[in-house]
């Protein structure tokens, strides 16, 4: 057997484990893994400026590959900063490593130089936390790591390497596990059999289903089975904001996404259904509005690999608890040889009922001749790439024009930060795609605020020739904070203006990159066709649209499903 | 209502901290806490005794499940169990007040297991009700110091929480 280091079994274990890329920063803690880095070309490292954006990257990468992402950063700052992206991770449970140099082990409780206790620092915001106590365990803690973050509901795994761990002349016997015994760990691989066929039979029963599909429809790899069923049961479909891309968008059994910026159609066809079929969606606040008052008259199936998703906020009638995939194949199997067959005549009325509200709303917001509305360039970016590209985004009203406007088909396409809500997201996030997709159109639908937040890494864009297009939604203000200071302050805005935006076609030209400003709603197309055609260029777009635009629909606080604000004067 | 939760947990560093950051995580109240290795030295078994609803009380135990080191847990309130709790106090003891204090503890057959010319110490194992119940008949006046361990539990008949 072979004898390695603890850092170079670290990075050896990265190689069995198939890892292409890991994104990160060094630093004291860290350097003898930096140095075994150096030492080989398999794995491949993508230096950062922040240690958030390291954690984006690999978030990115994740959520467009169904992949584990990577990251590699020192003790104290180097992890402290990593925290908002883990966090970010967690939430909506993306599987992720993060790899944290430690000072030595001696040193740990002392207030060393650089010491953080990140085990406990990052225990509320990770599925799970690793030390490693002894090199030789190196190659076990990589493979659970990794075990545990990929399987089950996903999410991100941090692990503490104390520098002495490292140490390039103590070196062990290397040997990388297939397989990680871990007794209390074994997530269910499919769902209960008994309570499926209940499931199956609700469903073939409902006078007024529909189908809420969430993110995790699309972690767990089912898009195509539930397209299958739904296609097969001819019900409404509506997906929550992580769900987006789960079922095509184009599709007329889909409705649109639902909540708080849903559609009027999806949120009503939700309140006044009888039955709910929940798939990888944990009824998430923004999801349901009141809970006391969500779907009065609707019986639920919950379908959920996590059993505590279940009932946690909403009472499921028919919980299931297995892989999406799983539990969806086994439901069509018994749809397909069922002698029951969905009502007809109440599913014709159902629909009836559902066209008659998605022409009452159908996603309208009024134009303007002169002004940009936001709304209308996501649309133009829809046409102009066919809806096929990945689109990060960071948080605010951006994030919701673009989740609403842009219309995807396939999933893994629509990355943003939905439970965590992180500004700074998106740029990272869209690099990290792009470096694993770098045929395909990358959009980060932004605004001046949210860009601002990770706008460094426009550097290492440069590094690594990544030419992604961001797209920013310049209203001069924080327009998500605005638009609440005008719904609920009387329009005191407080804090919510930027006053000195600095001059973004300068900046990204600083950066080595391409700047265009967009600012005559007749400009907008040629302008945007033009930086499409700039395959091989970053190009920061700076587009000022609307400054009044409020994002609608928008439900009413502590409302109903069906309690929305259309525009700014309609309620319903 | 209040529930009796008992855990296996992997006797590793850090395990403990995992559950009991859980709980303020998520606003759950923790009332009392015990932990110690098992025969079994790779196990901890827990016992947290907490207040909440049907659904709270469904999502703790879910939520511990979750946590990695976690093997098994069992809420003992559901079926019959024995809970025992053992509790030191220190009494004021002078005078007449000796020979009162001393037949209190006969009758709640607790022992004294430490004594002065003034204070006698105490010691009592029961339920949590017990205890308050001895508490409240010798008089908080003459009490100088109580320490008890908290809720230690176990299922009644056949049923074990075991591997």
């Amino acid at each position: 057997m072979e004898l390695l280091s603890g850092a170079d079994m670290l990075i050896r274990s990265l190689q069995d484990e198939g890892i292409e890329y890991i994104y990160g920063y060094p630093g004291g803690a860290a350097l003898h893994i930096y140095d075994a880095l150096f030492r080989q070309d398999k794995v491949k490292h993508i230096l950062v400026r922040h240690e958030q954006a390291a954690v984006h990257m690999a978030d990115g990468y994740a959520r467009a590959t169904g992949k584990p992402g990577t990251v590699l950063v020192t003790s104290g700052p180097g992890a402290t900063n990593t925290i908002t992206g883990i966090a970010t991770a967690f939430m909506d449970s993306i599987p992720m490593v993060v790899l944290c140099g430690q000072v030595a082990s001696h040193l740990i409780g002392e207030d060393a130089f650089q010491e953080t206790d990140m085990i406990g620092v990052s225990r509320p915001v990770v599925k799970h936390n690793l030390s490693v106590r002894h090199p030789e365990e190196i190659p076990e803690v990589i493979r659970k790591a990794y075990y545990i973050a990929a399987t089950g509901r996903p999410g991100p795994v941090v692990v503490d390497i104390p520098k002495d761990m490292t140490t390039p002349n103590e070196r062990y016997e290397y040997s990388y596990p297939k397989k990680v015994k871990l007794r209390s760990y074994n997530p269910a691989i499919r769902g209960h059999a008994g309570q499926i066929k209940k499931a199956v039979d609700m469903l073939l029963a409902a006078k007024r289903p529909v189908i809420y599909a969430g993110g995790g429809v699309i972690l767990g790899k089912a898009s195509n089975q539930l397209t299958e069923l739904t296609r097969m049961l001819g019900y409404p479909l509506t997906n929550t904001l992580m769900g987006i891309g789960c079922y095509p968008a184009s599709d007329k059994q889909h409705l649109g996404w639902l909540g708080m910026h849903g559609t009027y159609e999806a949120n009503m066809a939700m309140h006044h259904s009888d039955l709910i079929l929940a798939v990888g969606a944990r009824f998430d606040d923004r999801v349901t509005n009141a809970t006391e008052k969500f779907c009065p008259g609707a019986r639920i199936i919950h379908i959920d690999i996590d059993p505590a998703s279940i009932s946690k906020t909403v009472e499921a009638d028919v919980p299931i608890v297995g892989p999406v995939d799983a539990v969806l194949k086994e439901m069509l199997a018994l749809v397909k040889e069922s002698k029951d067959k969905p009502d007809a005549s109440a599913l014709a009325s159902w629909w009836k009922q559902i066209e008659e509200w998605r022409a009452f709303h159908g996603m309208r917001y009024e134009t303007s001749p002169d002004v940009i509305k936001p709304q209308e360039v996501i649309e133009l970016l829809c046409k102009l790439t066919n809806g096929e590209a990945f689109v990060t985004s960071d948080v605010g009203q951006h994030q919701m024009f673009a989740a609403q406007y842009y219309k995807f088909d396939k999933p893994n396409r629509w990355i943003n930060s939905g439970g965590l809500g992180t500004m700074g997201f998106g740029l990272p996030a869209a690099m990290g795609v792009k470096l694993t997709h770098p045929d395909d159109e990358v959009l980060c639908i932004t605004g001046e605020g949210s860009i601002q937040m990770n706008i460094q890494e426009l550097s290492t864009c440069k590094q690594y020739n990544l030419p992604v297009k961001i797209i920013n939604l310049n209203n001069q203000a924080l327009g998500m904070v605005k638009q609440w200071q005008d719904m609920n302050y009387e329009s005191r805005h407080s804090q919510s203006y930027m006053e000195s935006l600095p001059d973004f076609i300068a900046l990204a030209e600083a950066y080595g990159h391409v700047g265009v400003r967009i600012e005559k709603k007749e400009d907008l197309e040629t302008k945007l066709k033009e930086v499409l055609a700039m395959k091989d260029k970053l190009v920061f777009v700076d587009i000022y649209v609307d400054r009044f635009e409020h994002v609608y629909p928008m439900q009413v606080a502590r409302g109903s499903m069906k309690d929305m604000w259309l525009s700014k004067t309609e309620r319903v | 209502m209040r529930r009796i939760i008992s855990v296996l947990l992997e006797n590793e560093p850090g395990a403990l901290s995992r559950v009991v950051g859980l709980f303020s995580q998520r606003n759950y109240n923790i009332e009392t806490l015990t932990v110690a290795p098992t025969e079994d030295e790779t196990l901890s078994r827990l016992t947290v005794t907490t207040t909440g609803s049907d659904k709270v009380i469904e999502q703790i135990t879910k939520q511990l499940n979750k946590l990695i080191e976690v093997v098994k847990l069992v809420d003992l309130t559901e079926g019959s169990h024995i809970e025992r709790e053992l509790m030191l106090v220190k009494l004021k003891a002078t005078g007449s007040q000796r020979a009162e204090i001393k037949r209190t503890v006969d009758i709640f057959r607790g022992q004294i297991v430490d004594v002065t010319s003034s204070v006698y110490t105490v010691q009592l194992a029961g339920d949590s009700e017990k205890l308050d119940g001895f508490i409240q008949a010798v008089g908080t006046a003459g009490v100088l110091e109580v320490v008890r361990t908290g809720v230690s539990g176990i299922a009644r008949g056949e049923k074990v929480l075991s591997l």
